[in-house]
């Protein structure tokens, strides 16, 4: 085993590969505490983010605005590589941020939209009403979400879009095994 | 119990979407951390990598220039200016199994798959800090060991060879500090 003093890396050598074990500089931040200190990091951190939950529904309002610009691009520009990745980067995002921010069903909504976008063999092809669909239930999740009897209905709109989505994927993609694949794999996210 | 002192850790944290920076920030601050960086586009990320050197990075993986998975190509550069070790936390929305494997071969340390939540990122950091892989250089790849399953018996594709210790066994710090010194 090779040792470089200097890094104070440790090397070892095999026929195919190295293995190299950098010294940690963080093992100094690690420490052991008392379990009774009472200190939560964790829980901390919760209730700080719950500080900020007075302003997520003005950040998915944004965020909801941001997908429909992005889309109107597309209706007067057509598919471009910038129109069609900003109109994913918009939809990821929100399927990124709106479960944090207290809108699941917005997040699910935008997740089946970036599969259209990702999935779709010829964007020009899909059904145009099948993004706006996607998009206007986005807004609307959003913009009614403070009214009563609303969750319900927002978890079935996304449901019912999602379904929808993932048949007509499922059909341009039938020649497409790779596509096809990643269409039916399960989510990484537990209840997703 | 173990706790990280992180008013001891410089972060580096890299999104474009600004809300998510705010809720990394406020996290990261409410963990105790008291220098976080902040870049909105991958190649800014770079650049504050070399400058400030953090001690670990948090990035999501879709942004304009060039995006996470490039950022993390560029850091794990054995020759690069920068510290190639640091660790790599891959924040995002994507959430398909095949994208785990594709930053994995990026050199990405540890996945959180959005939405993020408190418990997931503070358990993400702890096992960067507490239980550090050793790194691997091959022809085409340099990172942490992609191999959390350190069975010697794997006889499939891209089988490591070179002799009986194969894989270094590394005791994580957690071990090694509980062990009586």
């Amino acid at each position: 085993m090779a040792k470089d003093k200097s890094s104070g890396l440790e090397i070892r050598s095999y026929v195919t590969h190295h293995v190299i074990t950098p010294p940690n500089p963080l093992r100094s931040v690690l420490r052991h505490v008392d379990g009774k200190s009472g200190d939560d990091p964790v829980a901390r951190a919760e209730r700080a983010l719950a500080g900020l939950s007075g302003e997520f529904k003005g950040w998915m309002v944004v965020e909801a605005e941001r997908l429909s610009v992005a889309y109107a691009a597309v209706r007067r520009q057509g598919f471009t590589d910038a129109t069609s990745e900003e109109l994913f980067r918009a939809a990821h995002d929100i399927k990124g941020d709106a479960a944090t921010f207290g809108f699941p069903s917005a997040a699910a909504t935008a997740d089946s939209l970036c599969r259209i976008i990702e999935h779709a063999p010829d964007l020009e092809k899909v059904p145009p009403e099948l993004i706006e669909h996607h998009i206007n239930a986005i807004q609307a999740i959003v913009h009614e979400h403070t009214k009563f009897d609303t969750v319900a209905i927002s978890s079935e709109l996304s449901r019912r879009l999602r379904r929808v989505a993932d048949e007509y994927l499922a059909h341009v993609n039938r020649g497409r095994p790779e596509h096809l694949e990643a269409i039916l794999a399960p989510s990484i996210v537990p209840g997703e | 119990m173990f706790r990280i002192d992180f008013n001891k850790l410089r972060f580096l944290v890299c999104d474009d979407n600004p809300h998510m920076r705010r809720i990394l920030r406020t996290l990261l601050h409410s963990f105790g951390a008291r220098e976080v960086y902040e870049a909105e586009d991958g190649a800014t990320a770079l650049e504050m990598y070399t400058h400030y050197a953090p001690d670990i990075v948090i990035t999501d993986w879709a942004m304009p220039i060039f995006d996470g998975l490039e950022l993390a190509q560029m850091i794990r550069q054995p020759e690069a200016k920068g510290n190639p070790y640091a660790p790599i936390i891959m924040l995002t929305g994507h959430s398909e199994k095949r994208r785990v494997t594709v930053a994995r071969d990026a050199g990405v340390t540890e996945f959180l798959a959005k939405p993020i939540s408190a418990k997931g990122l503070y358990q993400r950091i702890l096992n960067v800090v507490a239980n550090p892989r050793p790194f691997i250089k091959t022809k085409t790849y340099f990172g942490p060991d992609r191999r959390r399953n350190t069975n010697n018996a794997y006889i499939g594709p891209e089988r490591r060879v070179g002799g009986e210790a194969e894989v270094l066994q590394q005791p994580s710090l957690l071990d090694k500090a509980r062990s009586p010194v």
